[in-house]
């Protein structure tokens, strides 16, 4: 990870030499995940605008039935297909898809079965649901599946249908557990398709082409969770790809007064000549709002740098991405893409 | 304006027995909840607080190192609650373990206890947590020794989940699907076996090729086996769903400022009126108040004025601590600003909620600049709740 700018007096975000490497540059599936909370689906919506811009075609797939990126993009819910949800400068184009655990299994079963009407039937009686909590392993592998298919499919011509796809993956808490499917088949038969098409996901989880990247916030309880979160992929063999820092506010006041002012020591008399000369003239308690508002500050702005220094440990390319004062709407999406970009998202 | 939550006045009132904290994950749930027990011990209630998965550092704040399913009085020097406030953490695999035991013979208990299904679903459904924490819930309010219960509900994305994840618990366990596909052509009927056609066969045989027949049969083995006692089950879960809805309970609906929060929130007070669950309000954590009346813009253009009577602004911030009154006067105004425009934004989000739910009253609760990791800072919290 590259040194962490420590204090950094209203540091400019965009212009940080980029945190994106090489080596991520030819991943094909990126996995995002993060505490709850932490922006997870935000980053990844940002992400594959930055991934597609400049002509390229990228899948945007959510897993959680929780509609998210709809909300993002204000739109309808998704239906279980792929559909165009956004283009990125210089012609790129974003495609999303929901994966309906449910419907990813009737299309399974399809595929090798005929059902006939008896599908939708059980499938409303909630026998699916009930397979897959006989067997919870079950419905990670169908995702995952289905995300690899995704990944892997190709055109007429042999080329990849999608340049990248971005996974809004689970929180950190289960991430491993869902993407570590060779464990998740030891609860369905050792034989039969599903063991077939769990290989294959295997392979594509372990290999370069998978970056798992972790979301955070400047607060310890994230960073916490993401240096957790590291050592729980690395030890299940996932690569770990870059820590996105979100929701990064600026800091106002000079590194060398923080201590103090973090301390409660903001020396109202000196704000108030220095106010004066600019012929503000403030009452008391006015001033004494300004001080308290300018304590809280500081002693958020240190707390933030001793979770740079954590974070530090996880020794990874990290990015960061502001804070939107206005909330996230389409058009936020674009500037935050447009951030990752310049930070050498590619 | 909204109509302001009194949280002293609800702590207060020996009429309230049960507090709910719920909310979508990630809002400050746990520590609210935990906020709230500790000011209500201090005012002299005999509270518990039932956590469900607190963060370690809040766990140990409120002196609970290990899961132990049973409340633990918290003692720390200096705070005043005698032995008033107890504290103690959800092991649903325990509570589930516990109920068995009391509902079935020592026989059966034994043979559902071993069953790996049983294993599975008292572990890591996703339903599970919910239902036990609404099974603990019942055991506490039984017990008839505390004052006031407050508890904190699940992590989930949803709020809504925590009214409804015992009830996809129930279907899972009733039994009608496990009949079907261990012996379909008995327990399925006629009118659905018609209905569902020959696709039915294909499917049963489909699933125990992809889950293996071992598993189909541990599933049958144990709905069978837990059908005898699942009465006793559906009654107490009944009976924890009337206290919900019973006067003694009050539900309070957390969210942070921000808009997917607040949408739960929005759509869980609306889920409690048409449950006729009683609301008490909204908690607002992590808001941003502007404690000075200057306009955002007048600050911003006398920073700037002030910027441009230095040299570079951000060198000469530096300056400071030897008498460079213009840059922190200027670093001062921009924090201010700042802050107004958070401010800003956190009012129009409420102001949002408001306008959908104009009857539901609301306290918010002042961010702390760093977490909370000590009773002193639950107490802060509690202080904030309370307005004070």
């Amino acid at each position: 990870m590259r040194p962490p700018r420590l204090g950094g007096v209203t540091t400019p975000i965009v212009g940080w030499t980029a945190g994106w490497t090489e080596e991520l540059t030819r991943a094909r599936l990126h996995v995002v995940t993060g505490k709850g909370g932490t922006g997870k689906t935000t980053v990844a919506a940002a992400l594959a605008i930055a991934l597609a811009t400049g002509g390229r075609r990228v899948l945007l797939v959510e897993v959680e039935e929780r509609q998210g990126i709809a909300q993002l993009f204000d739109r309808a819910p998704l239906p279980y297909s792929e559909e165009r949800i956004a283009s990125a400068p210089g012609g790129g184009e974003i495609r999303a898809l929901a994966v309906d655990a449910d419907a990813a299994f009737m299309e399974y079963l399809a595929m090798f079965y005929n059902l006939g009407f008896a599908g939708r039937t059980l499938r409303r009686m909630g026998a699916i649901e009930f397979v897959t909590t006989l067997a919870p392993g079950l419905r990670d592998v169908l995702q995952t599946g289905k995300v690899k298919e995704c990944v892997g499919r190709t055109d007429d011509a042999g080329r990849h249908m999608y340049d990248h796809v971005v996974l809004d993956a689970p929180p950190t808490g289960r991430v491993v557990k869902f993407l570590d499917v060779t464990k998740a088949v030891q609860d369905v038969a050792k034989v039969g398709p599903i063991k077939g098409q769990s290989e294959g996901v295997v392979r594509l989880m372990h290999s370069g082409d998978t970056a798992v990247h972790l979301v955070t916030l400047l607060e310890e309880m994230p960073v916490r969770e993401t240096l957790d979160a590291v050592a729980e992929l690395d030890g299940a063999d996932l690569r770990p790809g870059a820590v996105f820092v979100n929701r990064v506010r600026p800091a106002r006041l000079a590194n060398r007064s923080l201590p103090a002012a973090a301390g409660g020591r903001v020396d109202a008399a000196r704000v108030r000549t220095g106010l004066a000369t600019v012929g503000l003239e403030l009452a008391e308690d006015e001033l004494a709002g300004l001080v308290e508002e300018t304590v809280d500050h500081a002693v958020r702005v240190r707390a933030e740098q001793r979770a740079r220094e954590l974070l530090a440990e996880a020794d990874l390319p990290a990015l960061e991405l502001p804070e939107l004062v206005d909330g996230v709407d389409v058009g936020a999406l674009y500037e935050l893409a447009e951030t990752l970009v310049d930070q050498g998202v590619r | 304006m909204p109509a302001k939550l009194h949280v002293d006045k609800l702590l207060d009132d020996p009429a309230t027995k049960v507090i709910v904290c719920c909310g979508s994950g990630g809002v400050g749930k746990t520590t609210t909840a935990a906020a709230l027990a500790a000011r209500a011990a201090e005012r002299g209630r005999r509270t518990v607080v039932l956590t469900i998965d607190p963060a370690r550092r809040l766990a140990q704040s409120l002196g609970l190192r290990e899961l132990d399913n049973t409340p633990r009085q918290v003692t720390v020097e200096g705070f005043d609650t005698e032995d008033r406030l107890h504290a103690m953490m959800l092991d649903m695999r325990r509570t589930f373990d516990d109920m068995v035991l009391a509902h079935a013979g020592p026989d059966r208990a034994e043979q559902i206890l071993g069953n790996p299904f049983y294993q599975t679903i008292s572990s890591s459904f996703s339903g599970t947590q919910e239902y036990m924490a609404m099974e603990k819930l019942g055991q506490l309010a039984a017990d008839g020794s505390w004052d006031l219960i407050v508890v904190d509900t699940p992590p989930s994305r949803s709020a809504l989940d925590f009214l409804d994840a015992p009830q996809r618990l129930s279907t899972v366990l009733d039994g009608r699907i496990i009949r079907l596909l261990s012996a379909p052509a008995r327990a399925g009927g006629r009118g659905l076996l018609k209905i569902v056609g020959a696709g039915f066969g294909i499917f049963t045989k489909a699933i125990s090729t992809i889950i293996g027949g071992q598993l189909l049969a541990d599933a049958s083995a144990f709905v069978q086996a837990f059908d005898s006692m699942f009465g006793g089950f559906r009654e107490r879960a009944q009976k924890t769903y009337q206290l919900l809805r019973s006067p003694g309970t009050a539900f309070l609906v957390v969210a942070a400022p921000e808009p997917d929060a607040l949408r739960e929130a929005s759509y869980f007070v609306e889920r409690l009126a048409t449950e006729s669950m009683p609301l008490a309000g909204l908690v607002l954590n992590r808001t941003h108040p502007v404690l000075a009346k200057l306009p955002a813009g007048k600050a911003l253009a006398a920073a700037d004025e002030l910027d441009r009577g230095g040299e570079a602004p951000l060198a000469a911030a530096d300056e400071l601590d030897r008498g460079g009154e213009a840059p922190l006067a200027a670093a001062v105004l921009r924090v201010h600003a700042d802050r107004v425009a958070v401010a800003t934004r956190e009012q129009r989000l409420l102001a949002r909620f408001t306008k959908a739910h104009p009857s539901v009253a609301v306290t918010g609760v002042p961010a702390l600049a760093e977490d909370v990791h000590d009773l002193a800072g639950l107490r802060e919290i509690g202080r904030r709740l309370a307005g004070e």
